[in-house]
């Protein structure tokens, strides 16, 4: 009679864990000490650590921030703490951090790009949460011409006459789309815009200005430098790259054989080549190409052309992201009557961008930082304003105060993007609890 | 109770046997690169008519359903839904997409909208019903389908059978004049697999037109007006559940039958 059958009366009540494996003696002993080796990579981590903050730290506070030359510099460091002592200079950040800040701006204007910046807050923030009003968007879609009219200055009619292309757009495609159909429509709208802009805008902003004048000092754009310029050419190229990014990547998956070349073309063509290429050909060749006379900005055809390489790079993160999503929800969007846009922007992008947020981010804090590369074709951004900061004799010698500002000035920007795209990821996961 | 309402309907004259066409496809033939998948294909389905198509995998079941709302394009023959033709044609195609559900194996929800996000999409966006209005219709086919209290959950918090009832939810939500259904258990635990035949059950007592194609072979003869066995691309034996079951007459028919009935 053996008895192996097995019924069990009531369940096992669940109990708390052994004192090893939770609070802070578990999770020391599951991440540092788990093994010989990881304990040996541990203390060696610690002693690293300590010697390089044991190294930095006096350089960083046996500093001085009131000289005003490298001389004084060192005289006053010897005097404060003894001779020998190898102490930052941050005086010369004291003195010139305004010109790194905003290049050569008139520094009687410097509220127009404070202002700027704030507003540019204001308009990131219902895109970038969305929790806020959406009536907010409104002035995020004005923002890019009062921004362009606060720091270029110039008349205030010549954005709102840019500004009323889209409006001449809109009435073009409302009338013809009724008349000839959506595509005629659209078609006869983009090229009433173009033609507008070309021929009448700048007309138009003349003949206002004389009637009623009103605007700002206007600012050359070789008076730009510093981080406002990498600002602008990074927040522009960014907001500008990502709609170019996305209808590529889309184009060069489309059944469409003409949109798919051209799409492949340019993708590869502009991963192809180097930065530095495009941004020598912004600087210089494109003047041949244009007809003579035309005043086309140095700081717009610089925008231009890291706009046009971040958005290759976009297309291929955002492809990747498509190519991820499982092609059921491709065919339950399809079965469910939507149509191919309404499915893109319901459907398939919303899923595919999320997926391709870190690749996404790391293509915007990549261009952000290469905005550092305008330097080589004389435009003053802050690494090329080091350079003329040394240049000059009083401050000849400095060399890792004024990359260590720099530096950490950008890493709170590309900082910032990071976590808020830790944010991003979190806020849409809804596959869990 | 539910054999009783089933013999009704059954008995119940023009509802199925005179009514109009909901699906007629004749000489259809069709190709994945050199292979020849569907082979002279003649269906027609009336309104209300509930059919079930079977076979070994790979007999092209899936592709033929996949076909009557163009996932799949054929390349011969014609296929009429509710009379309007499918060809090229984007607005046919989208008119009739939006009439006929379908539901998949995976279930394909959109993971990241809510379910009634997932219900209430296609009706705002292609019907352009108004939200709440929507969402009410929503809210009654999941209750339809006794899920309502998922409502503001994510389909990655259901389970496979709860998933499978809101995809039913969500093409219902349409008003589909057509049910489209491929292999819609084949995904599911045995013990969920009972819940979603329930709800297609229920939705064949409403007299819903419906093609299925599934390997519930008790789901076959209780619904089915007529069971289709296919192999190699064509359709092998047609006939009423008691003597497509009863009475096989192809050998590749008893074959499938004894293999799947065999244990």
């Amino acid at each position: 009679m053996a008895h192996s059958a097995f019924v069990r009366d009531g369940l096992i009540a669940p109990k708390p864990p052994p004192m090893t494996e939770v609070g802070a003696i578990g999770w020391m002993r599951a991440n540092l000490f788990s093994g010989w080796l990881n304990s040996i990579l541990t203390l060696a981590s610690v002693a690293g650590t300590v010697f390089v903050f044991y190294e930095l730290l006096p350089w960083m506070f046996q500093s001085s921030w009131t000289a005003n030359s490298v001389a004084e510099c060192r005289a006053a460091i010897a005097g404060a703490h003894g001779d020998g002592v190898n102490g930052a200079c941050w005086a010369v950040i004291r003195e010139r951090y305004l010109q790194l800040l905003y290049g050569f701006y008139p520094a009687n204007m410097y509220w127009r790009p404070n202002l700027t910046f704030v507003l540019m807050l204001v308009a990131l923030s219902p895109i970038l949460f969305p929790n806020l009003p959406r009536k907010m968007l409104w002035f995020s879609a004005v923002y890019p011409f009062l921004g362009y009219f606060l720091l270029w200055g110039g008349t205030i009619w010549l954005p709102i006459s840019i500004l009323l292309g889209f409006v001449v757009g809109y009435f073009l495609i409302a009338l013809n789309s009724a008349r000839m159909g959506l595509l005629f429509g659209v078609i006869s709208g983009a090229a009433g815009t173009v033609i507008y802009w070309i021929y009448i805008a700048s007309w138009f902003a003349q003949v206002a200005h004389d009637l009623i004048p009103i605007g700002l000092t206007e600012v050359e754009s070789a008076r730009f430098g510093g981080f406002m310029l990498s600002t602008i050419i990074g927040v522009t190229g960014i907001s500008c790259s990502l709609p170019i990014g996305i209808m590529l990547a889309l184009g060069r998956k489309s059944d469409l054989l003409i949109v798919k070349s051209i799409c492949v073309g340019f993708i590869e063509f502009i991963r192809g080549v180097p930065l530095i290429t495009l941004l020598f050909v912004a600087s210089t060749l494109l003047n041949i190409f244009l007809p003579p006379g035309t005043n086309f900005d140095l700081i717009l055809r610089v925008v231009i052309m890291v706009t046009l390489f971040a958005s290759a790079y976009l297309a291929e993160v955002v492809r990747g992201g498509l190519a991820a999503l499982p092609t059921g929800q491709f065919e339950a969007a399809d079965s469910l009557g939507l149509d191919y846009w309404k499915s893109m922007r319901l459907i398939v992008l919303p899923q595919a961008l999320k997926i391709s947020i870190p690749g996404i981010v790391s293509t915007f804090i990549g261009l952000y930082k290469d905005t550092t590369l305008v330097s080589i074709i004389g435009l003053l951004d802050p690494v090329g304003l080091t350079t003329s900061i040394r240049a000059d004799s009083a401050w000849n010698g400095i060399v890792w105060e004024l990359y260590a500002f720099v530096a950490a000035v950008f890493f709170v920007f590309c900082f910032s993007m990071s976590r808020y795209s830790m944010h991003l990821e979190r806020r849409l996961q809804t596959d869990h609890n | 109770m539910r054999e009783v309402a089933n013999a009704n309907r059954k008995s119940a004259p023009g509802t199925s046997d005179s009514g109009q066409l909901a699906v007629a496809i004749s000489g259809m033939n069709k190709w994945f690169g050199a292979f020849h998948v569907l082979r002279d294909i003649d269906l027609t389905v009336r309104e209300g008519e509930r059919i079930v198509i079977c076979g070994p995998s790979g007999s092209g079941k899936s592709t033929l359903i996949r076909c009557i709302n163009r996932l799949e394009e054929h390349q011969e023959g014609t296929i009429l839904v509710q009379g309007i033709e499918l060809s090229s044609d984007l607005k046919n195609i989208d008119r009739i997409r939006s009439d006929v559900g379908m539901c998949f194996q995976h279930f394909n929800l959109f993971p990241h909208l809510s379910i009634i996000e997932n219900c209430t999409l296609a009706p705002i966006w292609v019907r352009k019903v108004p939200r709440s209005e929507a969402e009410e219709t929503a809210m009654y086919f999941l209750e339809k389908v006794k899920i309502p209290e998922q409502a503001l959950k994510y389909p990655g918090q259901l389970s496979g059978g709860q998933q499978q009832r809101v995809a039913i939810a969500r093409s219902l939500c349409m008003r589909p004049k057509i049910m489209l259904f491929d292999e819609p258990t084949s995904a599911l635990d045995p013990e969920m697999i009972k819940e979603v035949l329930d709800t297609m059950i229920e939705l064949a007592d409403d007299g819903m037109t419906m093609l299925c194609v599934t390997h519930e072979m008790g789901f076959a003869r209780q619904v089915a007006d007529r069971v289709i066995f296919m192999d190699e691309g064509q359709i092998v034996e047609e006939n009423v559940p008691s003597e497509f079951f009863g009475n096989p007459q192809n050998d590749r028919t008893k074959l499938f039958l004894s293999q799947i009935l065999g244990h």
